[in-house]
């Protein structure tokens, strides 16, 4: 990052260490003087909670480790030892497992922020890019820590999910079948895919973690977006990111929280499936296998497909998608809140995905197999045609000014001209 | 002037509406797993009012203790709960039993241990410290023993089946003769609550089964509510600590919320120096 | 999406150092129960590293004596330690009890059965009653290695205890340290005799 720095090191230690590894110096200005929009909403205090939720899950996950067996015939066992024995270990477990749909429902509600407001518009195509990745490697850090209990839906979810690349033999024969024994390490889901499932599930949160800082990196470029989707035109627009974000931030968290909260402490178990209390039994399927919620959406549109293969190229392909937003989108301007024809159909698209959900918790069959086929059709369409389409004939609303004006009215802001001879702290040379 | 964020009112509306719904009814059904039906004949399972379900719920030790009573007699000549010790019904938060009693209880028990320094295993009786003793070596002794059905391990059954202990309770009070035209295979039950109606444990409590010592009547009923309760003691024996920290660190995370939204407004503030500013 | 008056926040200049450096009440209170709630959501996550209830719960041993014959010792485990139980002939006993207590390195019974002050005499090292009895933790209190001196061609030092080999500290007959580094007798368990053949430690 090349620019002036405002930080100026005031103990004699700032000062040593300003000269030799400005770690203070890089988080002020990134975290403490940073301009930011004057006018975000609390859509915009996700990331903060997401960057919140990553820390407590890895911190209640590394303690968990310390108490957990990765074989088959401890496994759940261990988890129960966890919950009776271990001190604190029933806050632990529940704060964790329930955490983890903490997460994902944060980082939906931050995903459609991105897509309501246009935050994956140039210049934030890589901002964006890095956050389908870290979606991605969420689900499979998530479905892979759900295996570790070895209950029944463990087990199996396990064994249905791995056993989709078979449907690869479709391609190329036989290579289906050779990929899904390496993945197990066997001819069957067993011990060996235990471990490895226990050893990328503790690795992949630091790999989240590394591209979380590169997402945080590539937003301080351009920076934020906000509500109007207009740039920020002169510092009037921004007020430092300290006070004013830290503390809002902090608000929501606490909302959140509170949320968390109500939920671990009285009703741990609510998204959770009763099949998982009962040990993994290789020989007994239960009635019905289903993941959990935050997988549904995906496992609706797996179904919905007839053929194995394509289903499974629609499950990847519904989240492979998202990658191509930045240039699907065709609209000249960001946010939808000034975009009228448009905005009905991201409403009918958040609709689709909260039907899928329910969708894909029901058996295939019947009205929910035809309704999962329309709206996993309309979940392609609005990527693949609405997006194109709708940017394109459709007339915006007008815009405001700039972001003061939006926030002050136009009686009350200035120019939206840069100032002249802005002030600038002591320079500091071009990295 | 500042414009009516709508749409944020709208979503955030939407939003708490669509987790108000799930969060007011889980609060209200608590621990129970929600029931579901079956894919035919949908079983009959009713709600119970127990002592430990809402936010406040506790366990009632006397209920837990006459619980334990009915699955020493009964349940554990064929149920296992290997992940229960004996130390356990001591613990605070359960049936609560006195150190004495709880050393009487292990007395009781011969479990094996060893080798011993000839190398050989042998019984001693049990100590507080260790695994409830189970009625069959292995699975397949248990197979035996129950003409080929397994009698599942108890140890988190109240949290293993929709509906908890209403299920357990159903299931023990759902005994029937069968319905005119239901094809019963040999050897199985009919049963109300179970899935399919069809079960192999036989009808396990009969009215007078148990000795109760503290006034309660000794009927079916009875026991069935008493062990389900026990039951769920024994998956959940923290629930107790939980509701009681929860009530804390919810109260802390409400005054902290309100701190934080003061403070939030008192930063926010600064702007109305220059001009009027958006939340 | 050209747009030519957008500036990136490397080319803001920066507000006046007015408000920041305000403190109010109210943000001193947000920061006081912000750092208690971090306290607090950390203590779980250390405290879980301490010994869980199934190994806090006393887990006892119960050793048969019936074959140990006068001059031998068995060790045995209990939560994970050695325990040296010795049948020491009369001369050892003998040896033990003539020593001048005042006169030990350390003059404490370090018995767990005994009041902590307890002086380190025979009587108060060996079993109750059973004075031919020894029954301690074998574990030296120097640095934690295990003592030479159990079995029949073990050297036993020259108290005719035990031997330490990693630093030289000698125990007598009584397991009380005599000479070398250790700085305390070694440690006797909670244990009683159940039968006259039959110990419970623990």
């Amino acid at each position: 990052m090349t620019h002036t720095s405002s930080y100026e090191p005031s103990t004699g230690i700032e000062k040593w260490l300003d000269q030799r590894l400005p770690v203070p110096r890089l988080m002020y200005d990134q975290f403490l003087a940073f301009p930011t929009p004057r006018n975000l909403n609390y859509w915009w205090t996700f990331g903060g909670i997401l960057t919140f939720m990553l820390v407590s899950q890895i911190a209640t996950g590394v303690v968990l480790a310390m108490n957990y067996v990765a074989t088959p015939s401890m496994a759940f066992d261990s988890v129960e030892h966890i919950m009776r024995d271990v001190n604190w270990g029933w806050l632990l477990r529940y704060t964790h497992a329930f955490g983890a749909s903490m997460f994902f429902l944060a980082a939906y509600i931050h995903t459609f922020r991105g897509l309501y407001y246009g935050s994956y518009k140039a210049p934030r195509e890589v901002l964006w890019i890095l956050g389908v990745l870290i979606l991605f490697l969420m689900i499979a850090t998530a479905f892979m820590g759900y295996s570790l209990v070895w209950g029944q839906m463990s087990f199996w979810a396990v064994t249905v999910i791995t056993n989709l690349f078979s449907s690869l033999d479709a391609v190329i024969p036989g290579l289906g079948t050779r990929l899904v024994q390496w993945i197990w390490g066997g001819f069957a889901v067993g011990g060996p895919t235990l471990t490895r499932l226990y050893s990328l599930h503790y690795f992949f949160p630091f790999v989240i973690a590394g591209i979380v800082v590169l997402h945080i990196w590539a937003l301080h470029i351009p920076g934020n977006n906000n509500p109007t989707g207009i740039d920020v035109k002169s510092a009037r627009d921004t007020v430092p990111f300290h006070p004013y974000y830290t503390i809002k931030d902090g608000f929501a968290l606490a909302l959140f929280a509170l949320f968390f909260a109500t939920f671990v402490f009285y009703a741990p178990n609510l998204l959770g499936h009763p099949d998982n209390y009962i040990p993994a039994n290789p020989l007994q399927t239960p009635q019905h296998i289903v993941p959990e919620w935050y997988f549904l959406p995906f496992y609706a549109i797996l179904r919905a497909i007839p053929s194995k293969l394509f289903g499974v190229a629609a499950l990847l392909g519904a989240i492979i998608v998202l990658f191509f937003v930045p240039w699907l989108d065709t609209s000249r301007v960001r946010s939808t809140s000034y975009r009228p024809i448009y905005k009905w159909f991201f409403w009918a698209y958040v609709v689709t995905c909260v039907m899928l959900g329910y969708l894909g918790s029901q058996p295939p069959e019947g009205i929910y197999l035809v309704l999962g086929r329309i709206f996993t059709a309309y979940y392609f369409l609005f990527f693949l045609v609405v997006m194109p389409v709708v940017g394109w004939i459709e007339k915006p609303k007008a815009l405001p000014g700039s972001i003061t004006e939006s926030v002050l009215g136009p009686e009350e802001a200035p120019p939206a001209t840069p100032q002249p001879a802005p002030r600038r702290r002591t320079p500091e040379p071009v990295l | 002037m500042t414009t009516l964020p709508l749409h944020g009112i709208a979503g955030a509306a939407g939003l708490a509406l669509a987790l108000a719904v799930p969060l007011g009814s889980a609060l209200a059904a608590d621990e129970t797993p929600p029931a579901v039906e079956a894919a035919n004949h949908e079983p009959s399972i009713e709600s119970q009012s127990w002592s430990f379900t809402g936010p406040f719920g506790v366990y009632d030790n006397a209920q837990l203790q006459r619980g334990f009573l009915v699955y020493k007699t009964i349940c554990a000549n064929c149920h296992s709960m290997r992940l229960l010790s004996y130390r356990n019904l001591g613990e605070s938060g359960g049936p609560e039993f006195s150190p004495e009693e709880v050393n009487a209880i292990a007395n009781e028990v011969q479990v094996t241990d060893g080798p011993n320094d000839k190398g050989e295993m042998f019984q001693r009786p049990a100590r507080p410290s260790d695994p409830f003793h189970s009625p069959f070596a292995n699975d397949a002794a248990a197979r035996v023993a129950n003409r080929g059905a397994l009698p599942p391990d108890l140890s988190v059954m109240a949290k293993a089946r929709p509906g908890g202990p209403d299920y357990i309770h159903a299931l023990l009070t759902g005994y029937r003769p069968a319905p005119a035209g239901f094809q019963l295979a040999p050897g199985m039950q009919y049963n109300v609550a179970f899935p399919g109606h069809q079960v192999a444990m036989p009808p396990p409590l009969f009215d007078g089964a148990v000795k109760y010592t503290d006034g309660t009547k000794p009927t079916v009923d009875n026991y069935a509510r008493d062990v389900a309760a026990y039951l769920m003691w024994a998956a959940e024996p923290k629930l107790e600590e939980r509701h009681k920290l929860g009530a804390r660190v919810i109260i802390y995370l409400i005054a902290f919320a309100v701190i934080m939204f003061l403070a939030k407004r008192t930063i926010w503030a600064r702007l109305h120096g220059k001009a009027a500013h958006t939340a | 999406m050209a747009d030519t008056t957008h500036v990136t926040p490397a080319q803001i200049p920066l507000p006046d150092e007015d408000d920041s450096s305000r403190r109010d009440v109210i943000m001193i209170a947000a920061g006081g129960f912000a750092a208690v709630g971090l306290g607090l959501g950390l203590w779980p996550l250390l405290d879980q590293m301490n010994p869980d209830a199934s190994a806090l719960s006393q887990a006892t041993t119960e050793v048969d004596l019936s074959h140990v014959e006068a001059g031998q010792a068995i060790t045995v485990m209990w939560r994970g330690k050695p325990i040296f139980i010795r049948y020491r002939t009369p001369k050892e006993i003998d040896e033990a009890k003539a020593f001048p207590v005042d006169d030990l390195p350390d003059p404490i019974a370090r018995n767990a059965n005994l009041p902590d002050d307890a002086p380190a005499t025979d009587a108060n090292r060996a079993g109750k009653d059973r004075e031919n009895w020894l029954v301690m933790i074998g574990i030296c209190t120097h640095l934690g290695c295990i003592p030479k001196g159990q079995a029949i061609g073990d050297p036993k030092g020259d108290y005719g205890g035990w031997f330490c080999p990693c630093h030289g500290s000698q125990y007598d007959s009584a397991g009380r340290i005599r000479k070398g580094p250790a700085p305390q007798n070694m440690a006797i368990p909670p244990y009683a005799f159940t039968s006259d053949t039959k110990v419970k430690i623990g």
